[in-house]
């Protein structure tokens, strides 16, 4: 009982801040919905038994990609509304394509249905909530089983990180770079210069 | 829960490509700009090193069946490498002269060569995607090197945006046969097959599926971004984007189609050979107005790939063994072809014009010659490589009973020949224009090596074509 009403708000509260995200005209305003989403979608996560995928939405979503947006948002001076002019004109045909894609949607899954035995076949079940909690599950499926996956994916992240470097950093002379061994090797006599000042001359 | 160790040493070429670039990213992070020069020579040499590992290695599966190593797997792996290691030799004099070079480049080609070896060797749909995904996001900033061009950055955004798109498609399908089969390994999804039969579900998924990977190999109708990131990413990364990334993607579209989905060969079958007659036809016509020899190429590679899959929609042993045998060619006279564009230099500014090739056959006659043969091949006329690639895939399509996919193809690579020959007369009849600079050392030896290898292809056919057999038999 408790669950269903549970249930029910979070998943109220996920569609209304969705449709707030892409409505509200403020951008900053879409952020904190679209934040909001992620929290209730957590909920809703956390009433399935998948308290692992819950805690990493907060986490990775919330706390870094939505707050990511949010400074981007802040930073770039973007006029949305200015963005948005052409909306009423391009309406009709946008609203012409998605009612295509929805028949089309409808056609499909009014036909299809899941092969009952996929779930049966499964590469790799689920293990009894009971015994093994879901965070334990999914570390002995990722290190064992995935673990070629898993370097790939490790190294798919290291090509963005190199991509971004080499696309983006510069350079300059004019920028002026922290040196540390400099700075450590720093003594009283560089540091530290003594000027005899005469009394009531000034410098 | 005890888990003994999947077998690594069998991805022992792909593991030391990965160590070796992480210490060629060390060796550039830590030498600065003055290392470069090592770092693509080294990376150059650890590619020929993984080649020979590759050779050398043995055959089997390993990660519980999602990594497969056999003789179709090596044979394509061996020609991925050798098409890398001739990008990275073709790019230092280039990129130097045009002021872009920075040890990035060769590591980021040798990562984007690692995701290659495992599309090839993917048995798995996450296999497949990581791979996929490891090798274009490699490719996508690659593109966009030259970042002070604006061509350049422009090719790489279009590139990504594509990119990104087709991997979505490609991913929504694959989750489609998840959903229907139960299974991500390749032989669960063919056992799923075989035993539900023909479903909506499997459709969907393999028109997603192959939606997605004929973006990589540029096949219409997903081949819009081809002409514009091969005009506008610098030329050496051409040089590179139309052999070894095509080449794998091909050999990954064999496997999945003829693995996964053999079963349902009726629903993949129509939409390969759509889209390889598609691309035979656009590729011929679409080339015949361009000027900019690397949108040429790009129109070019297009059709070869349509040829390319005449042998996948004949779906047969003899078709594999065309695919194998066209790829062999086209890497050749890709390689060939691109060091001479990478070569046209006058008074220190490189052109893409057709046009400046004018006369070349009396300023410089043996690149002239060179050139010649690998455009007469590129066109499929006897007795160079290009004839037999074609000669091989038709006739697999013949014996398929696919017959009108044969002729619109034969005819279509007639119409090609004309832009091909059209090369050649303005190099041969035209009034000469300036000599381009003296090619490069290397330049020159890419081009005899693979000028030669493309005219005397009928004598090394033999033994090439027994390997080409073999690996071919593998996936049957």
């Amino acid at each position: 009982m408790i669950q269903a009403l549970f249930f029910y708000l979070f998943a109220a509260v996920t569609i209304a801040s969705a449709v707030m995200v892409i409505s509200s005209r403020n951008p900053v305003h879409s952020v904190l919905f679209l934040i909001l989403a992620f929290v209730n979608a957590a909920g809703l996560f956390m009433l399935a038994g998948a308290e692992f995928l819950a805690l990493l939405l907060i986490v990775v979503y919330v706390g870094a990609v939505a707050v990511l947006f949010l400074f981007v948002v802040m930073m770039l001076d973007v006029d949305f509304v200015e963005l948005r002019q052409g909306f009423m004109q391009y309406l009709p045909i946008g609203v012409l394509i998605g009612l295509i894609f929805l028949a089309e949607l409808l056609m499909v899954a009014g036909a299809w249905v899941f092969a009952p035995e996929a779930t049966a076949t499964a590469s790799a079940p689920i293990p009894d909530p009971a015994v093994v909690s879901n965070t334990a599950a999914l570390g002995q499926l990722l290190y064992t089983r995935y673990i070629y996956f898993f370097q790939v994916a490790g190294l798919v992240l290291l090509v963005a990180m190199i991509g971004a470097i080499t696309l983006t950093l510069r350079h300059r002379a004019s920028v002026r770079r922290q040196n540390i061994s400099a700075q450590v090797a720093r003594t009283r006599a560089t540091a530290i210069e003594v000027k005899h000042v005469e009394p009531g001359r000034g410098l | 829960m005890m888990t003994a160790l999947p077998d690594f040493a069998l991805a022992g070429p792909e593991i030391l490509l990965a160590a070796g670039a992480l210490v060629l990213l060390m060796l550039g992070a830590y030498g600065g700009e003055r290392r470069a020069g090592l770092v693509s020579g080294l990376s150059a040499l650890l590619l020929v090193v993984a080649a020979v590992a590759v050779m050398l290695g043995r055959e089997g599966t390993t990660f519980d069946g999602a990594f497969v190593v056999d003789g179709f797997a090596r044979f394509v792996k061996v020609l991925v490498l050798i098409g890398s290691a001739l990008a990275v030799v073709m790019t230092q004099r280039f990129a130097v002269a045009e002021k872009f070079f920075n040890f990035e480049l060769p590591v980021l080609i040798v990562i984007a060569t690692i995701g290659m070896m495992l599309m090839i060797s993917a048995n798995d749909l996450i296999g497949v995607y990581l791979g996929l995904e490891l090798q274009s996001l490699a490719l996508y900033v690659v593109a966009a090197f030259h970042r002070d061009d604006g061509r350049s950055t422009e090719a790489g955004l279009k590139y990504f945006v594509l990119g990104a798109l087709s991997s979505g498609m490609l991913l929504y399908g694959a989750s489609l046969l998840y959903g229907f089969t139960g299974h991500t390994g390749f032989a669960g999804i063919a056992a799923a097959a075989t035993a539900g039969g023909s479903s909506l579900g499997l459709t969907f998924g393999i028109v997603f599926v192959a939606a997605g990977i004929a973006f990589k190999v540029s096949a219409v109708p997903f081949h819009m971004w081809t002409p514009d990131v091969y005009e506008g990413a610098p030329t050496p990364v051409t040089a590179f984007f139309a052999a070894a990334p095509k080449i794998a993607a091909m050999a990954m579209f064999v496997r999945v189609v003829l693995e996964a989905l053999g079963p349902a060969h009726v629903e993949w079958q129509q939409i390969v050979a759509f889209m390889s007659l598609a691309s035979m036809v656009l590729g011929a016509f679409a080339a015949i107005g361009q000027r900019n020899i690397k949108r040429l190429m790009a129109y070019s590679s297009i059709g070869h790939m349509g040829f390319a899959l005449v042998g996948l929609a004949a779906g047969s042993e003899a078709g594999v063994y065309g695919i194998l045998i066209y790829l062999v060619t086209y890497l050749a006279m890709t390689a060939g072809a691109f060091a001479v564009i990478l070569s046209m230099r006058r008074d220190g500014v490189m052109t893409e014009d057709i046009d400046s090739l004018a006369g070349l056959s009396r300023t410089n006659p043996a690149v002239a010659y060179l050139l010649g043969i690998i455009l007469f091949s590129l066109a499929g006329i006897p007795p160079f490589a290009g004839f037999f690639g074609k000669y091989f895939v038709f006739a697999a399509a013949i014996n398929a009973g696919l017959y009108w996919l044969a002729v619109i193809g034969i005819l279509s690579s007639v119409v090609g020949a004309y832009y091909y020959l059209r090369i050649v007369k303005i190099m041969f009849l035209d009034e000469p224009a300036a000599a381009f600079e003296p090619m490069g050392g290397e330049m020159k030896a890419v081009l005899g090596v693979t000028g030669l290898f493309v005219a005397a292809f009928a004598l090394v056919l033999g033994p090439l074509g027994d390997a080409a057999l073999a690996a071919a038999k593998t996936l049957f």
